[in-house]
């Protein structure tokens, strides 16, 4: 095959597959300024006609999910109020937990750091149940506070494991020298491996951030009613699109809801990539 | 610098500074430890227990295992996740390898590309699943499309086909991982050692030749892993399940993982539930631990040539 005509049939497939990855988004953009009605006499995919912009208001502030007629807005803000401090909180915590693992070695460490890299493996079915107990003995069951409680223990399996194989490469001279120089454990973590750390804090920030965002099987067993996070919301809307489809407003809530992690991929996206490669090939 | 603040006595500082790090340390590990094997422990235990709507400790024996085992629901997610999970990771490996060989020819718009590729990796499998589930509907979705293009005999029905509702979930999985198989595989083809490609060009080698001679085999251990992650996936799944078909048409889609939440909190079986939930932990250990197994003689053999 002549060298040029390779070159068009790998740009050809490379293009087929960018449509294939499309789809979806532009379909779900498109709808969200379509109306329901000009929905349902074509289909799901076309050019809006007319435009139709009040659905994102509708969806986001009166729009009604299992009898609330609030709009997706609560669920948004539940899980903003979830997200975020579950993120500062198991990222801080690994990384604490990264830098005793890798720069205070202590007997056993390695037993522990492989009991906390099981964590990452252990299906979430096995966890439910010990979760519903805990959250029931602290009084946390349907609050947001449980929620962010469940996902900081979590996120620490990930966030540790982040961390300390990121640590284990800081050359030991550096620490032996601070340690001479007098520098006990806060001194070091603060002066020498906090300074160190933005390129994997980044990583796991971004990665926490995703998941906690995008999680649906806690949300939907420890919380209820208008106490759930977006992606439970985003379910009990499409529970109700047989009786009352209004596919409109309901592109919009999922572009709404898909947003925050979309926006974070388009700043982040080098760092997301870091990610998987250093989660996955460490 | 600190010897000027003379206020604090010196042995008074010292054992601050001993005690001080030792509480900051071992919460945090204590905690990461503890829900890890606490938790296991527990639900193993319960799995062993005659639990239903609460907890309760007498033992059963392994009457919870045989019952799920014999379990029609069970056997049937079981299947159909071998079906999806076989499906799902060879569509996923194969398209993940040709993109990323496809990206490294050193094509133009590479950034591109690999940002349009791997994108839905950012996306929750909630969104995922109900995005396909509309463009897979045949009354509104592609079908109704071609349909409105004149093409009055066209079928694409698979979502509501009993027989064939499994695939739309693995159609919405691939959309879904590929690009990460192939941000890996990239990563691992521009790791191949320069060198090595320019010998293999200099003999004259053809391009299939040095992919399969050269460029594959460095690959090998970024493959493996690849594989383990996404039959990990496979084996998880729910989310994605749950909002494409709900398990549906009848149980035609249900999985391991739906199974064990309809036992645990719709019908109120604990310890049934429990034994479920310890049999997709052991599919999962049957899965990792011959990829442990694999690493462990991989830095062997390191080791002994390093050596």
């Amino acid at each position: 095959m002549p060298a040029s005509l390779r070159r068009l049939a790998i740009y050809v497939v490379l293009l087929l597959f960018a449509g294939f990855y499309l789809v979806p988004l532009v379909v779900v953009m498109l709808n969200s300024v379509r109306g329901t009605q000009d929905i349902l006499r074509t289909s799901v995919i076309g050019w809006p006609r007319p435009f139709d912009w009040g659905n994102f208001a509708h969806t986001w502030s009166s729009y009604c999910i299992s009898e609330h007629c609030n709009g997706i807005q609560p669920y948004f803000w539940n899980s903003v109020e979830m997200t975020i401090p579950a993120t500062i909180l198991s990222t801080l915590l690994g990384a604490l937990n990264g830098y005793s693992l890798a720069l205070w070695r202590f007997r056993g460490d390695n037993w522990v750091f492989g009991i906390i890299t099981l964590g990452v493996f252990l299906p979430e079915q096995m966890k439910l149940v010990p979760w519903v107990i805990v959250l029931r003995d602290l009084g946390l069951f349907n609050t947001v506070a449980g929620l962010i409680l469940i996902h900081t223990v979590q996120g620490l399996s990930f966030t540790t494991l982040f961390c300390r194989n990121y640590y284990v490469s800081i050359p030991p001279d550096l620490l032996r020298a601070a340690r001479i120089d007098g520098a006990g454990f806060f001194r070091i973590f603060w002066r020498i491996v906090l300074p160190l750390s933005p390129p994997i804090l980044i990583v796991t920030v971004i990665w926490q951030f995703t998941g906690i965002w995008n999680e649906y099987l806690y949300g939907v067993t420890f919380s209820a009613g208008d106490h759930q996070p977006i992606t439970a919301a985003l379910i009990a809307l499409s529970a109700h699109i047989s009786e009352a489809p209004d596919y409109g407003a309901q592109n919009a809530a999922v572009l709404l809801a898909a947003l925050p992690t979309l926006l974070v991929y388009l700043f982040g996206g080098r760092y997301f990539v870091r990610g998987l490669t250093a989660g996955a090939v460490k | 610098m600190r010897a000027e603040r003379g206020a604090v006595p010196t042995a008074w500082r010292r054992h601050r500074d001993r005690i001080l790090p030792q509480l900051v340390i071992w919460p945090p590990l204590v905690v990461a430890c503890a829900y890890v094997l606490w938790f296991s422990a527990w639900t193993v235990w319960v799995s062993f227990t005659r639990s239903t709507l609460l907890p309760d400790y007498r033992w059963a024996g392994l009457r919870n295992y045989t019952a799920m085992l014999a379990n029609q629901n069970f056997q049937l997610a079981y299947v159909n996740l071998f079906i999806y999970g076989v499906l799902f990771v060879l569509l996923t490996l194969t398209v993940g390898l040709l993109l990323a060989v496809l990206i490294d020819q050193r094509v133009r718009g590479e950034n591109v590309f690999r940002a349009l590729f791997l994108y839905p990796i950012a996306v929750s499998f909630v969104v995922t699943g109900t995005v396909w589930g509309w463009l897979l509907n045949p009354s509104i979705g592609i079908q109704k499309l071609v349909h409105d293009l004149g093409w009055t005999g066209f079928r694409f029905d698979w979502l509501v086909d009993r027989n064939r509702a499994i695939y739309c979930i693995v159609i919405a999985g691939v959309w879904q991982a590929s690009g990460f198989a192939m941000a890996l595989f990239l990563a691992g083809l521009r790791s191949v050692d320069a060198d090595l490609l320019k010998a293999a060009e200099i003999d004259g080698a053809s391009a299939w030749r040095t992919y399969r001679r050269v460029v594959f085999p460095t690959i090998g251990p970024i493959f493996a892993i690849v594989l383990v992650m996404l039959l990990q996936f496979a084996i998880k799944t729910y989310d994605l399940v749950v909002a494409l078909t709900a398990g549906g048409p009848g149980l035609s889609t249900t999985v391991p993982t739906i199974v064990i939440y309809d036992f645990m909190f719709q019908r109120g079986e604990l310890a049934r539930g429990s034994a479920a939930a310890v049999m997709l932990l052991l599919s999962l250990a049957v899965v990792l631990l011959p990829y442990g197994l694999y690493r462990r003689w991989r830095t062997r053999q390191d080791a002994i040539h390093a050596g």
